[in-house]
């Protein structure tokens, strides 16, 4: 039997407003406990939310980034439950008529194919508070300063057929909110959640199969993991002769599974209806079109623009445009050493090696994006080869200066001199003349290898800094002499 | 002093006659005096007044003193005030001490006024009697062994026993206008949207207003001239500058096109008070107007419609009543669940329980389409009988009650029946318009309320007409026996 | 319309608000009442009326983006049953 997994993503993102969805108290991140909940965000009697502008403007800009309608007429509803981190007793959210409604983005999977994902709508709502299950003598205690906190939730078709594309799309969707600059979208903080929706069926089948909702995934690495396990746990779940229940279940990153949420009481019916003490919110066409005047370069077309204008690949492009940062960066490093191919293979490789290593953000990256143009300069000038630059940029990355001043400290200039690489050959081929007698009676096809001796020699020699094709020409040239 | 209206308190203030300590202090004797018969102020803040109105008299005599400065008057126990308890009624509230104002409360304050406290009210605003009072029932001066209407009884009642000259209420479904009848008062509901509902504590959002009652139509218009105003706290206040509700009082009335709809005078009125309605249509004949039969052919609606629309906003609106951040809460719960469950069973009276279930019944899934969604469309209809009668009258008229007020107990049985009170008011809050009662006789000794609706926006006008109206009798100079 | 004690049951729990077993049957007949009052809703024709929620078609007025609330976390604390370290204190909360 073959087997379909599909997934459908819901992701919540918290939006980078000043103030609350309804109400004027801070948003800022890490305050104490309840200093930032006003008399609205507590639900007092008597309170009354008033949208926040921002919140929409921002729904708009990630509407217009994914090709999505826009609901110039949206409006709130209450949805009904008790929670203790739920002041109101209901959340004030988005259903029938939201801000943002049906739109689709493209993904770029590794294997360089792309992929339509539908969006099957977006609404604004607010973020509920927290509460802290460390022990208060047998209590939960609730800290209410992210109540109120504006969300957009954004729920895709299930369109996804793979861990893969489900975590392509999560990239897609955090590259798009961080690039707009409305979220952070740091899965860390939790200004960037993701719920699952996976089911599986047999191949051809046009029905869907019964779909687990998996929570609680705040890394990319946890979801692809959490995706597969739960879809292999389906499966074996089928062939097995059980049947899959529709319900809530937690991934258990320890244990690489997935179970189920203790079963909530009586399932919930949130008697959703529109908030008596909200009015539509209508916007004008004007609006919508003055902010699609000022979005920024968005992730789609700034990867094609770099394919166009760089000459990359569509992978290299899209790993380079998924951070805005990245992309800004690199575009630094190509406009200033004046090779793209260079820049964005030194971005993707080296530099993300340290910064990986040294958990840090392009923005704090040791090694600045004009000392990279410098030593890519160095490279293409052939001061240097490209194994000395890797010397170098540890250096710069130490804080040592610039390429050219480490190059000058440690005396790494690249020997291109003729005259003295000759010499450097001669010596070698002088004291290795049991090689140069195999290479002399080798077949002639299997001299290119042969060379490499040789030429581990002269770089040797030459503690790295002699030019590599330098080296090249002319002891092929002297090899060549002595058959 | 005590019978004073506002307008001659103002006058009495400014002409030196009296002080704004005096008065106060005297009503507040009043209260003490009085106010155990009726059980119409939940909480009286003496020291409070004395030390507002010494200010008011010190502002009176420099001469920058605003609108009602010194002017005493009462608060709805639903209106949120800053340190002082805002129990609405109920169990629920009875610890809590907001540390905010309403929008209502500040602009009286603005304004000079002296507040003397807190009345008594149904149940978070839930009643037709004020029976539901946590705080017990409130009596009617003119009877007390019978109700004073509700929700606003213990605002109604505190001004028919001339224990204060004007006071705060709300209305919902006719909760100002049906005890200003039942009182032999003046009440007024303006337009959706007139009065900021900021601190107002909400009973169900898109019906609930603020506005005054008084003893006569100029006080109304004073007080309304006050509380109405655009708030940005308030997502569903009106956007429109603060208006003078006086200026157009003495306006001719002659020619005025008053309708009176078929539908509310048919069966459940009380004959007395129809025929009082009657003589009041024929008064305003007298004074120039012109009646014009007018049909609001879905009056019958509007009370099934009001009670699925209300109970479920009400039913959201309440849910914030937990035991966890302010009010009552249960004694040791074992669990959350129980938190929850105790607190709002002990917290909450029958009729505000009964009443959120039956909410909850209709938002439920499988009952939404037929109950919720259904209401609202009829609203629509409703709304649309008085824009299309707007067409051809400038003001509708007709009784604001089917009876007068009822023995204590007597409605308690039937939900239902108490519920038709408010069979004539209900639907001006479906459709958002202005109302007003004003005092138009007796019947079985009893005062029986006339029934005004205006259009929207239109309160100036209908101040103007009722204004006109008591000009011409007295019945709203009538003195309750038991506040002589 | 009658209400069963189960619907009663299943409505106190959606709402959280306990009933105790002797008012049960009280509530719902009660209930059935007011049921059977909104009933008549039923007898009216609406096919193509626009749902009402507000009575007048005014739309909705966003606010600016600023914060304009101070903390005033101790002025609320103080109204709460329970309180400890800054937190709601309540029964413990089981996901």
């Amino acid at each position: 039997m073959e087997w379909e997994v599909v997934i459908g993503l819901e992701v919540h993102v918290q939006l980078a407003t000043q103030s609350k969805i309804f109400s004027g108290a801070s948003t800022a991140f890490g305050a104490e406990p309840n200093t930032q909940a006003c008399a609205i965000d507590l639900a007092m009697p008597g309170t009354l939310p008033v949208p926040n502008e921002e919140a929409f403007r921002y729904a708009v800009m990630f509407g217009l980034a994914m090709n999505a309608e826009i609901g110039k007429r949206s409006v709130f509803e209450r949805k009904n439950y008790f929670y203790p981190d739920l002041p109101k007793g209901y959340q004030t959210t988005q259903l029938e008529q939201p801000i943002v409604g049906a739109g689709q983005i493209e993904i770029h999977l590794e294997d360089g194919s792309s992929k339509t994902v539908r969006l099957h709508h977006a609404h604004l709502e607010e973020d509920a508070g927290k509460s802290l299950h460390e022990d208060f003598h047998g209590m939960s205690g609730i800290d209410l300063n992210r109540a109120g906190t504006p969300l957009i939730e954004i729920v895709s078709e299930p369109d996804m057929r793979s861990a893969a594309e489900a975590v392509a799309y999560l990239k897609k969707i955090h590259s798009i909110v961080t690039y707009l600059g409305i979220s952070d979208g740091d899965m860390s903080q939790g200004s960037l959640r993701c719920d699952a929706n996976v089911s599986v069926r047999l191949k051809g089948e046009e029905k869907l199969g019964t779909r687990a909702e998996i929570k609680n995934l705040n890394s990319f690495r946890f979801i692809e993991k959490a995706i597969k396990v739960e879809a292999q746990r389906q499966i074996d779940l089928i062939e097995d002769g059980g049947k899959v229940v529709q319900e809530t279940r937690l991934y258990d990153a320890d244990k690489n599974e997935t179970r189920s949420m203790r079963s909530k009481e009586v399932a919930n019916d949130y008697r959703y209806f529109p908030c008596p003490d909200l009015l539509p919110v209508v916007l004008t066409d004007d609006y919508v079109e003055q902010i699609r005047g000022e979005l920024p370069e968005l992730p789609d077309a700034k990867c094609a623009r770099f394919e166009k204008e760089y000459g990359l690949s569509a992978y290299d492009a899209d790993q380079l445009t998924q951070e805005r940062a990245t992309a800004d960066y690199f575009e630094q490093v190509a406009a200033k050493s004046g090779e793209p191919k260079l820049a964005a293979n030194w971005v993707m490789g080296e530099l993300a090696a340290l910064l990986n290593r040294e958990e840090k953000s392009i923005a704090q990256s040791p090694v600045s994006a004009e000392n990279l143009a410098g030593l890519i300069a160095r490279i293409k000038d052939n001061t240097i080869s490209s194994k000395i630059a890797k010397q170098v940029f540890e250096a710069m990355a130490n804080g040592d200066g610039d390429a050219d001043t480490v190059i000058e400290a440690k005396g790494l200039k690249q020997v291109s001199d003729t005259g003295a690489i000759e010499k450097m050959v001669d010596d070698v081929i002088a004291a290795s003349a049991s090689q140069v007698e195999n290479y002399r009676n080798a077949d002639p096809d299997k001299r290119p290898k042969m060379m490499g001796f040789f030429v581990g020699q002269i770089m040797k020699a030459s503690k790295g800094q002699a030019n590599p094709q330098m080296i090249n020409k002319i002891l092929k040239e002297k090899l060549d002499s002595l058959l | 002093m005590h019978q004073l209206t506002i307008a001659e308190i103002i006058r009495g203030l400014r002409d030196k006659q009296f002080s704004s300590v005096e008065i106060t202090s005297h009503l507040l004797e009043r209260i003490q005096q009085l106010d155990s018969q009726f059980n119409s102020f939940i909480t009286v803040t003496g020291d409070q007044a004395i030390r507002a109105a010494a200010a008011a008299d010190a502002r009176l005599a420099q001469g920058d003193a605003p609108a009602l400065c010194g002017v005493p008057i009462a608060h709805k126990d639903i209106f949120t005030t800053n340190g002082v308890r805002t129990s609405c009624g109920s169990k629920m509230l009875d610890n809590f001490i907001p540390p905010y104002d309403a929008t209502v409360v500040d602009n009286f304050q603005q304004a000079g006024a002296v507040s003397l406290g807190k009345t008594n009210m149904d149940e978070f605003a839930m009643g037709s009697s004020n029976e539901s009072s946590y705080y017990g029932p409130v009596k009617n001066p003119w009877d007390p062994e019978r109700i004073p209407g509700g929700s606003s009884g213990g605002s109604a009642a505190a001004v028919a026993a001339q224990l204060v000259p004007g006071t705060t209420a709300t209305d919902t479904g006719g909760s100002i206008r049906q005890p200003a009848a039942m009182t032999g008062t003046t009440g007024l509901k303006p337009t959706y949207g007139r009065v900021s509902r900021w601190g107002m504590i909400a009973f169900a959002s898109s019906l609930d207003q603020g506005g005054p009652i008084a003893r006569t139509a100029e006080d109304a218009a004073l007080m309304l001239s006050v509380m109405a105003g655009p708030d940005k706290k308030d997502s569903t206040c009106l956007d429109r500058p603060a208006e003078d509700f006086t200026a157009r009082l003495n306006d001719s009335i002659q020619g005025l096109k008053i309708g009176v709809p078929s539908e509310y005078f048919g069966e459940g009125l009380d004959s007395e008070v129809g025929a009082r309605v009657q003589e009041a249509l024929k008064e305003y004949e007298k004074l120039g107007a012109e009646l014009v039969e007018i049909n609001l052919p879905h009056s019958k609606l509007a009370v099934p419609a009001y009670y699925v629309i209300a109970p479920a906003e009400a039913s959201a609106n309440l849910s914030r009543f937990d035991g966890v951040r302010y009010g009552y809460r249960c004694e040791n719960p074992a669990d959350l669940r129980d938190l929850y469950m105790r607190s709002r069973g002990e917290g909450f009276g029958e009729e505000v329980k009964r009443r959120i279930l039956v909410g909850s019944y209709a938002l439920s899934a499988g009952y939404y389409d037929a109950y919720y969604n259904k209401a609202q469309q009829v609203r629509r209809l409703i709304k649309q009988d008085f824009v299309d009668a707007f067409q051809s009258v400038d003001v509708i008229m007709g009784p604001t009650a089917p009876n007068p007020a009822f023995k204590l107990g007597e409605k308690n049985a039937d939900p239902v029946a108490m519920y038709l009170e408010d069979i004539y008011t209900i639907a001006t809050n479906l459709a958002g318009l202005p109302g007003m009662s004003i005092p138009c006789g007796f019947a079985h000794g009893l005062p029986v309320g006339l029934q005004l609706i205006g259009n929207y926006l239109d309160e100036a006008r209908m101040l103007n007409v009722a204004h006109q109206f008591q000009q011409a009798s007295d019945w709203h100079q009538q003195t309750a026996p038991a506040a002589e | 319309m009658a209400v069963d004690a189960q619907t009663v049951e299943k409505l106190a729990e959606l709402a959280r608000i306990a009933i105790s077993e002797e008012t049960i049957d009280e509530v719902s007949s009660r209930l059935g009442d007011v049921l059977q009052l909104v009933d008549q809703l039923q007898a009216v024709n609406t096919d193509g009326v626009e749902p009402m929620a507000h009575p007048l078609d005014e739309v909705q007025v966003l606010r600016k983006d600023e914060v304009t609330e101070p903390n005033r976390r101790d002025e609320f604390l103080a109204l709460a049953p329970q309180t400890e370290a800054g937190l709601y204190l309540v029964p413990k909360v089981i996901d």
